[in-house]
């Protein structure tokens, strides 16, 4: 029981040490990876604009019932008028950031780790290392230099139609005042809070990106499945892990921030 | 730091053998795939590595390209040691080898043009220009440049073989490592792929380690043929002398393919009983 115990804690911090060393590794390989902006641009295609509909989506319908939610509650207070704090805040220090986060895990993390599976299956990633080609650099820093801009930018966006789907909800079906839901999102939103939605939505692409590469690029590793399972199995422990180290990693930075 | 690591061969660069193995071992958990093998490869040969499936003939190949590390033993290239974990050591070999992959391992989302232009693009300073002319010149030697623009999954497995091989001479190495380059070819396909090999081998000038189970085409394109039995090297010489060893290892492997023949005649004709019948 006690070895079983020690042996599994031990494997998990030989895991994490390993994620941490691949992470490291990959972000080194910046300056020595050729032609690496041309591969960053693809994926900032693959992960920004490809992810654009989802987000859009799911923007707006946070904040529409961000909205209708909002503005109940406050009535109870007679305090209609705050819809547009409570809105603004919500999404541009918690919502925004961790719900852009789990969709573009959904999509382009699962997209990643599948085809890093994929390319470790069929020898391409042994390909690139008997080239003497960096398979991190090559395969992986260009998706993890990509995540410090869509991550960031796609929050902004999400932040920007919840904003106007509280106010469609809140102004266009519920009566609240145009001028007095944009004027009180104006006025609660300080500089402190754009910043802690940056840092969480930067935080949130390196951590979720990095996972996702290292699940599929490792998915030989997996234990008891081979080929097609490995790279299912990969494919789920990303999209798993990912977004538990999201929520995990919001609660952090929020109680660090707060 | 492991035995492998620690030897240091002040040989001199440039003798005969372009890679020489030392004593190589490698295991998987308790189960022990290379107990121990030695080989030279003379420079400009076509060295063939024969053995049965599950031999570890791929392991073996894998060790000497440097892709996987050697649990003890040394393996030098002209006359220098190879430290796996040390860059300086490792990479300026990589860029002087080649490695074929038994199932080709070609990059399904680029073209063939961009796959044999990769290697030159990722590990050299040459200019968009240079590295055009050098992934054409290198498709047109393996007779696909009309298919320059042809995605692997769009070409044929024949096809696919001598992109690979177009990918792999693209960086005008020293060395080819091929890992079982007729695994699941027709006899015909198997001809083709070893007459291939072995004219662009001389063409170009490289030389090959090729690891395979095909004896007899094996036997027509190698100049030194090594048998890799239950994790050592039990015969290595040449063709000739490969026909005509007495060895008994020998002798079971190069009459296999006579005696399952010979099994199948006697099936069909209803003179041997099958085992399990």
């Amino acid at each position: 029981m006690v070895r079983s115990v020690g042996s599994f804690t031990l494997d998990k911090v030989r895991g994490l040490g390993d994620f941490a060393l691949f992470t490291v590794r990959s972000l080194g390989a910046v300056l020595a990876t050729r032609r690496l902006w041309a591969r960053v641009a693809r994926a900032v295609y693959e992960q920004g604009f490809r992810c654009l509909p989802v987000i859009l989506i799911v923007g707006t319908f946070t904040g529409l019932v961000l909205g209708l939610q909002g503005y109940y509650v406050l009535n109870r207070f007679g305090s209609e008028a705050l819809l547009g704090v409570l809105v603004s805040l919500s999404l541009v220090r918690e919502m925004a950031p961790v719900l852009a986060a789990l969709m573009l895990v959904g999509q382009a993390g699962s997209a990643l780790a599948a085809e890093l599976g994929i390319q470790r299956n069929s020898e391409q990633i042994a390909a690139l290392d008997t080239m003497g080609i960096s398979s991190c650099g090559y395969l992986v820093t260009p998706r993890l230099l990509a995540a410090l801009f869509v991550f960031p930018a796609q929050t902004a966006v999400f932040v920007a139609v919840g904003l106007w789907g509280g106010s469609l909800s809140g102004s266009l079906l519920l009566g609240v005042d145009p001028g007095v839901y944009w004027s009180s999102v104006q006025r609660a939103v300080e500089s402190g809070d754009v910043f802690e939605c940056l840092l969480k939505a930067v935080t949130f692409g390196l951590l979720t990106m990095s996972i996702c590469a290292y699940q599929g690029f490792h998915a030989h590793r997996i234990r008891g499945a081979t080929g097609a399972r490995a790279v299912s199995a990969a494919t789920t422990k990303a999209v798993v892990i990912s977004s538990i180290a999201v929520l995990v990693a919001d609660y952090v930075i929020t109680s660090v921030l707060i | 730091m492991t035995p492998f690591h620690q030897h240091a061969n002040p040989g001199a660069q440039g003798g005969q053998y372009l890679l020489e193995v030392d004593d190589l071992q490698k295991s998987f958990g308790r189960h022990s795939v290379l107990q121990g093998v030695s080989l030279a490869v003379p420079r400009g040969s076509l060295f063939t590595v024969l053995g049965p499936s599950g031999a570890g003939k791929s392991v073996l190949l894998k060790c000497l390209a440097n892709i996987a590390e050697p649990d003890a033993g040394r393996i030098s290239f002209e006359g220098r040691t190879l430290d796996f974990h040390d860059p300086a050591s490792r990479n300026p070999f990589l860029r002087r080898c080649s490695f074929l992959f038994q199932g080709n391992a070609l990059f399904d989302s680029l073209t063939a043009f961009r796959n044999v232009a990769l290697p030159l693009e990722q590990t050299t300073s040459l200019g968009r220009g240079e590295i055009r002319a050098r992934a054409m010149e290198a498709l047109g030697q393996l007779e696909l440049g009309d298919y320059a623009e042809h995605y692997p999954g769009m070409l044929s497995g024949g096809m696919q073989k001598r992109l690979a091989l177009a990918r792999a001479i693209v960086t005008r190495p020293e060395m080819v490592f091929f890992d079982e380059p007729t695994a699941g070819l027709d006899p015909l396909r198997r001809n083709a792929v070893f007459a291939m090999i072995a004219k662009y081998q001389a063409l170009v000038g490289f030389t090959a380690l090729i690891v395979t189970h095909d004896i007899v085409e094996a036997l027509v394109a190698s100049d030194t043929v090594a048998l890799l039995h239950q994790g050592e090297i039990c015969f290595n010489g040449t063709p000739d002398e490969f026909a005509s060893s007495a060895h008994p290892v020998v002798q079971s492997f190069r009459d296999s393919p006579a005696a399952l023949r010979s099994t199948l005649d006697g099936l069909r004709r209803g003179e041997v009983a099958p085992e399990h019948s």
